[in-house]
């Protein structure tokens, strides 16, 4: 499904991704750790489309066609979601306002009807139930006074509304209490399916528990250092990322 | 100077040529308008010299010889439909190049109180109006408003009555036909809301021709004890217009005024709001929105007086600039010795579309007293990128997304506007106008 070569990307003069290569498949989960500053969560944006990061090299193959060629919302219109670590508020914009222009847009770029405000709001409800969210937060500006907690679950429900083929959690577990996190759990494992992948940055282990991923990646000064199964998140929170780090810099390894 | 001078004389000649009908007029506005003319004359245009017009220049204005507008016959409601709100009931009073046009308006006689044009009402009971037509504007150092004294045709009256509370707003419709070059008007409001009574009143400024026109507008709302009042300043003239305006409120005790000003229209346009809480416990609301685009320069200024204890006013103007508009605010609040406990609140926010658009905010408070809440700001942004990118990560399109974040940056104010069909109307304008094809 999605397929990343020798992806590499800086910020005006900072280079943050120094070659990543992964592959994804339909129906699995990835979950992607490191330390800070490791280049998850700009791995993150730059499948999102954010063009704050230059794409300096590679490349990322997403259902056969050349993803960095489109544009955010195509992107989106093509299955991918973006979960953000910092979900951005939006005054003067409602939640219900914001979320049907989004379901629609996807829909009228498959060529399908519009949905109409009913059923739009059918569909919602249930979801909303399902996320432990209150009707009155689809009413309420986008995000704006949410709690972090709150930001997070409308982030889900976002997903659980646009159905993504592809979707990429940021550090969504980062701040939550353990409800909420079984919440956000759910949400996420409720869209698994054979034909759908997840991918899972995130920066502890706990999150993985809830979500039992296919494979782990480790990474660390902007490339993936190591690969493995759901052993290696374990391997991690008992060594702690220094030891990651070291395996960074194989160059310096070498010379000591 | 000499050269716009010479132009004074067009407005001179102009009183000079109305003299036979001011013969008819009761002594008491003849005075007035005579007092008007001369403080024009005195004083002329105001240049960027003074200070309140520093950041406008009125010469594309003073170098013009402005010709009263003619009478037109042959517009039609279809005309100005776009300016009109069908769907609210209430009378309606149509002006078209500052002539009241019966044909165009509609009154329902069954109302009580007043709503008509000041012609007609200065042939049937003049001493009405005697107390506060002209009475206050031309005291104040404002030329233009003085001009519009002298000058105007024609206007409309609304009183409503002590005690009664209108449900349905007035719509008054003052339109340019613009086809003739070089035309101006000078339309006058006065709205008289009586000792607790309630009502609002939508005025609009509209132009059907591109030919260049000038509009010297002015409002007077005098709100007894206790009255509330709800007005409406929709100005989308002609994008070759030039738009003059001061809308002065005059507050009596407990009384409440809320003025929603919205300038779309005109290519110059200048809009003095300037407010007098005379008595206890006034509440005022200003309101303002401007967007414009290309070479349009709009210039808002306000003025609120608390000159009594226990009066609050709050001011909320945004700017949405776009090409190379030029956006002006310089907002006053003084506060007297004797205005304790006076809540006064102002903001100016602006939101930058393009790298051309300029703005300049001055907000300043004059404060006397000493047991008083007043705070005042100002703000210069751009659309929020990483807004922007959020909406579209959820599939909505570059151009949709940034009009959704500028229609949300002027949502707060298109709320307060009480008639859902104002709303709409001016919803739909900011959308159509921002939509632009091919995006940015």
């Amino acid at each position: 499904m999605l397929e990343i070569k020798n992806l590499s990307a800086k910020v005006e003069d900072k280079q943050i991704l120094k070659g990543i290569n992964l592959s994804v498949k339909a129906g699995e989960i990835h979950a992607i750790m490191g330390p800070n500053g490791s280049g998850k969560s700009t791995l993150a944006q730059v499948i999102a489309g954010r063009d704050t990061f230059e794409v300096t090299g590679g490349s990322v193959t997403y259902l056969g066609k050349d993803l960095l060629e489109l544009a955010p919302e195509e992107r989106a219109c093509e299955g991918i979601f973006l979960a953000f670590q910092y979900p951005v508020e939006i005054p003067g914009v409602s939640n219900l306002y914001f979320l049907r222009a989004a379901v629609n847009a996807a829909r009228k770029y498959r060529g399908e009807e519009e949905l109409d405000a009913m059923d739009f709001m059918t569909g919602a409800k249930g979801k909303m139930a399902s996320l432990g969210m209150s009707d009155q937060m689809i009413s309420r500006a986008v995000n704006v006074g949410f709690s972090g907690g709150e930001k997070k679950r409308n982030e889900i429900f976002q997903m659980a509304m646009l159905e993504p083929k592809l979707a990429i959690l940021d550090e969504t577990d980062s701040g939550l209490d353990i409800d909420a996190l079984k919440t956000v759990a759910d949400g996420v494992n409720a869209l698994r399916s054979p034909d759908r992948a997840v991918i899972v940055v995130t920066h502890y282990q706990r999150l993985l528990d809830y979500i039992i991923p296919d494979f782990v990646h480790v990474l660390a000064d902007g490339r993936v250092v190591k690969s493995g199964d759901k052993s290696l998140a374990l391997e991690l929170e008992d060594k702690g990322y220094s030891w990651i780090e070291q395996l960074a810099q194989p160059e310096l390894a070498v010379r000591s | 100077m000499p050269a716009v001078a010479e132009q004074l004389n067009t407005y001179l000649e102009t009183f000079e040529a109305q003299a036979e009908a001011r013969q008819a007029e009761p002594e008491w506005l003849v005075e007035r308008r005579n007092r008007g003319m001369q403080q024009f004359a005195e004083r002329g245009f105001p240049t960027t010299k003074h200070e309140e017009y520093r950041y406008t220049s009125l010469a594309p204005i003073a170098k013009v010889s402005f010709q009263s507008a003619a009478e037109a016959a042959g517009v039609t409601l279809d005309d100005i439909e776009p300016f009109l709100y069908g769907e609210i009931k209430g009378d309606r009073l149509v002006f078209v190049n500052g002539r009241f046009t019966p044909s165009l308006s509609s009154i329902d006689s069954a109302l009580g109180g007043t709503v008509t044009s000041i012609r007609s009402l200065l042939e049937d009971e003049p001493a009405t109006i005697e107390p506060h037509l002209a009475r206050h504007s031309t005291e104040r150092d404002n030329p233009l408003a003085a001009l519009n004294s002298a000058l105007f045709a024609d206007g409309a009256v609304v009183r409503i009555p002590a005690h009664e509370a209108w449900d349905a707003p007035i719509q008054l419709v003052f339109v340019s036909t613009a086809d003739a070059p070089n035309s101006a008007t000078h339309p006058r409001v006065l709205i008289i809301a009586e000792r607790d009574s309630e009502g609002s009143v939508i005025e609009t400024h509209c132009g059907l021709g591109e030919t260049p026109y000038w509009t010297n507008a002015v409002t007077e709302i005098i709100a007894a004890p206790n009255a509330r009042v709800d007005h409406y300043r929709l100005q989308q003239e002609s994008l070759s217009a030039f738009h003059t305006s001061l809308v002065e409120i005059h507050q009596g005790r407990d009384s409440n005024v809320t003025t929603h000003s919205v300038s779309f229209g005109g290519g110059l346009v200048r809009n003095d709001v300037e407010v007098v809480l005379e008595d206890e416990n006034c509440e005022c609301t200003m309101n303002g929105l401007y967007a414009v685009n290309g070479r349009q320069h709009v210039d808002n200024r306000t003025r609120v007086d608390h000159t009594k204890p226990h009066c609050s006013s709050h001011q909320l103007y945004k700017g949405i600039l776009d090409g190379h508009s030029r956006g002006v605010f310089g907002g006053k609040i003084i506060v007297r010795p004797d205005a304790q406990k006076t809540d006064a609140f102002q903001s100016n926010k602006n939101l930058l579309l393009s790298a051309d658009a300029e703005v300049n905010t001055k907000p300043q408070l004059e404060i006397d007293a000493n047991d008083v809440k007043c705070s005042h700001g100002a703000t210069i942004g751009q659309i929020d990128e990483e807004a922007a990118f959020y909406l579209r990560s959820r599939g909505i399109g570059e151009s949709e997304a940034r009009s959704l974040l500028t229609y949300a940056f002027a949502a707060d104010l298109l709320e307060r506007m009480k008639f859902e069909p104002i709303r709409k109307r001016f919803e739909s304008l900011l959308m159509t106008r921002l939509i632009r094809p091919g995006g940015k």
